[in-house]
């Protein structure tokens, strides 16, 4: 990899980012009425329930934020590929000397860094609002955050693959598929909430395990060690995959001409 | 030594469609190759098989002596260009960005400089920091050229450029082209419907026509085959079916 080719790649979005607001208010804009609205309900639920459910608010805290961190970086990834084919400039970059493989991993740094803006403008959020310490989590916090940024990169690069087969048709799933995933991922309830057949399908979302992780550690104060190697197992299997998808559709799309189709 | 070389080049897709058959051709350095043919002739496919844009069904490519493949394409596509004008830049970004952001990409030693030359060279330098979306789409073009020769390229592809450029740079593009090709050995493969122009800048002329080769060789040469004056009466010459097909020396005789 060159780290000249990966800067220019980067530059690019950087330039487009500090020259759009409403670019960047996107990054911010969802996350903080998802927080400011689904906080202000948990209040409301929690007092009347005259204080039955303590650390509910904490969860659901917990949750509004480290969703939209899997969230942002599933979009990092597709919407950063998306702004390519809108500019008509895709066909530039893969005709320069880009490997396809530095192009995925700029879209990973990229990703990384609204990840990192995101979570900057929704942790202060829980503080100022809900005296909510997401930093509460100690040591468990990273590894459970980068389990959540690892499954939206391997969702982002799948979906990207997908908008590279089908094009401008498929633009819906950057934003579509994370969700598929949310019912399954037991972010705001328990996996045991679900019916069995449900739990069976959640054991297979590094998600699920993550913010079960999170819940303990809210709950118990103990290192969710069993649940971030179970994440971490099936991340690393779905990156993998994911990875793989991408580059067969990559191959694919140069035999059928598809390139100059979606990129012009 | 040729830069190019295109050896029984064919591309069919999916359900048969044949986009070109048996393309044979070669370029030499410092030599401009015009492709022409009519609307579906494949013009644009060959382009994109020379970028590694699409990989041929049969057939090879050598570039600079090296077969284009998935191995050597990054290596070679180094020292080419491309410009298009079904093509554009972020339009978010200023001009100058929009080329530092190239010249990271082809890793050109200083960058800063090299943009600003890239855009005098086709008079934008005064519109460095506007927004590329402020640009008319004859100025788009000439940014597009300019990033196509931000890294002193060695071959420029070219998917008409000319069009939608005024007559004064359009002339301007075309005098610049054949200065690099003169003076710095540049290769240029482009097509364009303008055939006067082609007729103006091109060494060689590659004429194709549902997805073949029909006519390849020096302009003069090929115009004395068919004894048209110029490109425009020879491409209606055969698009019209006037003509039975190349003169031969026996046939005048």
């Amino acid at each position: 990899m060159s780290p000249r080719r990966l800067w220019g790649l980067c530059l690019r979005q950087i330039y487009l980012y500090r020259r759009s607001l409403p670019r960047l208010l996107e990054i911010f804009y969802w996350p903080t009425m998802d927080l400011l609205l689904w906080g202000f309900v948990t209040l409301y639920l929690q007092r009347a329930s005259a204080g039955g459910m303590p650390v509910f608010v904490s969860y659901f805290i917990g949750a509004l934020i480290l969703w939209d961190v899997l969230f942002r970086a599933e979009q990092g990834i597709s919407v950063s590929f998306l702004e390519d084919m809108w500019s008509r400039n895709l066909i530039n970059i893969f005709v320069s000397p880009v490997k396809v493989t530095e192009y995925i991993f700029a879209l990973i740094v990229i990703s990384a860094l609204k990840v990192i803006a995101a979570f900057t403008v929704t942790s202060s959020l829980g503080w100022i609002f809900y005296s909510f310490d997401i930093f509460k989590l100690g040591a468990a916090l990273l590894p459970l955050a980068l389990n959540l940024v690892a499954m939206g990169w391997a969702i982002g690069i799948f979906t990207t693959a997908l908008i590279l087969r089908y094009g401008l048709e498929a633009e819906i799933l950057a934003w579509a598929l994370a969700f598929l995933f949310l019912p399954f991922s037991a972010v705001f309830y328990p996996v045991k909430v679900l019916p069995h057949a449900l739990r069976a399908v959640s054991l297979f979302i590094p998600a699920s395990h993550a913010f079960e992780g999170m819940r303990a550690v809210i709950r118990n104060g103990v290192f969710p060690a069993r649940q971030i190697v179970f994440a971490s197992g099936l991340n690393l299997l779905y990156l993998a995959i994911s990875a793989w998808f991408f580059m067969r559709v990559y191959k694919k799309a140069l035999v059928r001409g598809i390139i100059p189709k979606i990129g012009e | 030594m040729a830069v190019i070389e295109a050896r029984g080049l064919g591309k069919s897709f999916e359900r048969g469609i044949f986009a070109l058959r048996a393309v044979n051709f070669s370029l030499s350095r410092g030599q401009i190759l015009g492709i022409l043919g009519p609307n579906g002739a494949g013009k644009t496919t060959l382009i994109h098989l020379l970028l590694g844009l699409i990989v041929p069904t049969e057939g090879e490519i050598l570039v600079f002596g090296e077969r284009l493949a998935p191995k050597t394409r990054g290596k070679i596509l180094r020292r080419m260009n491309f410009a298009s004008n079904y093509v554009s830049l972020p339009l978010s970004l200023t001009l100058r960005e929009n080329l530092m952001v190239y010249a990271h990409m082809y890793e050109v030693p200083s960058p800063g400089s090299k943009c600003a030359e890239a855009l005098r060279m086709f008079e934008l330098y005064h519109l460095k920091d506007k927004q590329t979306k402020t640009l008319s789409s004859g100025q788009m073009m000439r940014l597009c050229l300019s990033k196509a020769l931000i890294n002193d390229p060695e071959i420029l592809l070219l998917d008409e450029p000319t069009a939608g450029l005024d007559p004064e740079i359009a002339r301007k593009t075309r005098q610049l082209l054949v200065k690099l090709s003169r003076q710095k050995g540049l290769s240029v493969v482009y097509t364009s419907h303008n055939l006067w122009e082609m007729q103006e800048v091109s060494d060689r002329v590659l004429f194709l026509r549902g997805g073949e080769v029909l006519l390849e060789g020096p302009g003069r040469e090929v115009l004395g085959q068919y004894e048209a004056a110029s490109l425009e009466e020879l491409f209606f010459k055969i698009i019209e079916g006037k003509s039975a097909g190349p003169s031969r020396r026996g046939d005048k005789k």
